[in-house]
């Protein structure tokens, strides 16, 4: 669990319900970024059992402005509602703040593979002080790239080109 | 001090922070389809979202902490001009691109000054929000310093616009460093900073991007406040006419 924030699976011991709640998490994909599921993205916070028994998944919200959370909430209520968990509480919790730090190293690889730079391990703290890192070009592998805007597609992209085969491609941004 | 007094000046504060990230928000997304060019587009959209989603914490921390039942959407939706907190330099219309960048570049230069030290509040809420907004108005900051440079130390006509902009502009920056009753009390309950600390960093972030962009800090004329107490430009009824459009024709609509 990186800085007591996010976690990819159940811990050892965890009861049936538990594992069958991350095991539903597990088929949420991000609707903008579809290689990626809510585990990946490091978006679960805690999943465990209330002092009253009850099962509770914490969610936190990735960028703030970001577009596709409505729908994400929506579909891990119906992915837990699917596994036979409706009276499991969801709640969201803003802090700490979610950072790139959470990404799972296999979602840092499906980001790659699907062509959109993956943010370097540790980038997420070095944003506060040093934001320019140029991310290695996905589809070549060229450290030789530019930015082109800190602005993509969606509030987690940014847009560069690489100079060497001079395929335009996403970053994931760092925070 | 008395917790109803804190819990109020706890309201004032967010509507204040809230309202003037959904304002400026509002502002940008005005661009939406029709920026210079299409990664400005995107940048200027992306930043949109960014400052209605931090518009959306405050209102609903707001709404929480009053606790009479209004939601954010109630807060934003349901206010007349004369509720709404906000700046009155993010109420300003965005004339041209220069105008744009300049008044987000005055506010960027506040806010992460502001957020970077909310982000050690001693109310946890206040801390999270601002934790997780410094972030992204860092990137704000970054970009929109970039275009200040780029047109200020550009053409003839763009360094014009620039100088003519901080000129128009300036008049509603002392605001940003304004305290009242609220800030005081929330100041001494450490939950929120004396605004007027956060002047020399903004100055000093200010001047430094001006100073690359071969322009400088203008005089100020004809101070103008009053927005955080409602009084207002003429500039954001019209605003608040269109954004509200469709929740006062038909309240509580959802789709």
């Amino acid at each position: 669990m990186p800085d007591g924030g996010s976690c990819w699976g159940p811990e050892p011991g965890a009861d049936a319900a538990v594992r069958a709640a991350w095991d539903a998490l597990a088929r949420v994909n991000d609707p903008e970024i579809p290689v990626l599921t809510v585990v990946d993205l490091g978006m679960i916070r805690r999943v465990g059992r209330d002092a009253d028994g009850r099962l509770r998944v914490t969610i936190t919200p990735t960028y703030s402005g970001c577009p596709a959370t409505g729908v994400i909430t929506f579909e891990i209520r119906r992915a837990l509602d699917e596994a036979g968990l409706t009276d499991a509480v969801l709640d969201s919790a803003v802090f700490p703040p979610w950072t790139t730090d959470w990404i799972s190293q296999s979602g840092l690889e499906k980001l790659r593979a699907y062509g959109i730079a993956p943010p370097p391990r540790g980038a997420g703290k070095r944003a506060l002080t040093a934001p320019d890192e140029v991310p290695a070009c996905p589809r070549c592998g060229s450290g030789d790239t530019r930015v082109i805007s800190v602005f993509g597609s969606t509030a987690c992209k940014a847009l560069h080109r690489c100079n060497a085969c001079l395929e335009p491609f996403d970053s994931f941004k760092c925070i | 001090m008395t917790d109803d007094t804190l819990r109020s000046a706890l309201v004032d504060y967010a509507l204040r922070l809230g309202d003037t990230s959904l304002v400026l928000g509002h502002r940008l997304s005005e661009w939406c389809g029709h920026a210079p060019e299409l990664e400005e587009d995107l940048a200027l959209a992306n930043m949109a979202l960014d400052l209605v989603g931090h518009a959306r914490m405050w209102l609903a921390f707001a709404g929480e902490t009053e606790g009479k039942g209004r939601d954010e959407d109630r807060l934003a939706y349901h206010r007349d001009g004369f509720d709404y907190r906000n700046h009155l330099l993010v109420e300003q219309p965005n004339r041209d691109f220069g105008h744009t960048i300049a008044r987000q570049f005055l506010h960027d230069a506040w806010s992460v000054g502001l957020y970077e030290r909310l982000a050690s509040s001693a109310n946890p809420e206040v801390a999270g929000i601002a934790a997780k907004a410094v972030k992204e108005v860092r990137y704000h900051l970054r970009h929109s310093g970039e275009w200040v440079v780029r047109l200020g130390d550009g053409t003839e006509k763009s360094r014009a616009i620039m100088a003519d902009a901080f000129d128009r502009l300036s008049r509603y920056t002392d605001e940003m460093f304004e305290a009242d009753g609220v800030e005081r009390t929330l100041t001494a309950a450490g939950i929120a900073p004396d605004p007027e600390e956060l002047r020399a960093g903004w100055e000093a972030r200010v001047d430094a991007v001006l100073a690359e962009a071969t322009l400088s800090r203008p005089a100020i004329h004809g101070r103008q406040t009053g927005g955080r107490s409602g009084r207002h430009t003429e500039h954001l009824g019209h605003l608040l006419a269109e954004m509200q459009f469709l929740q006062r024709a038909y309240p509580g609509a959802t789709w």
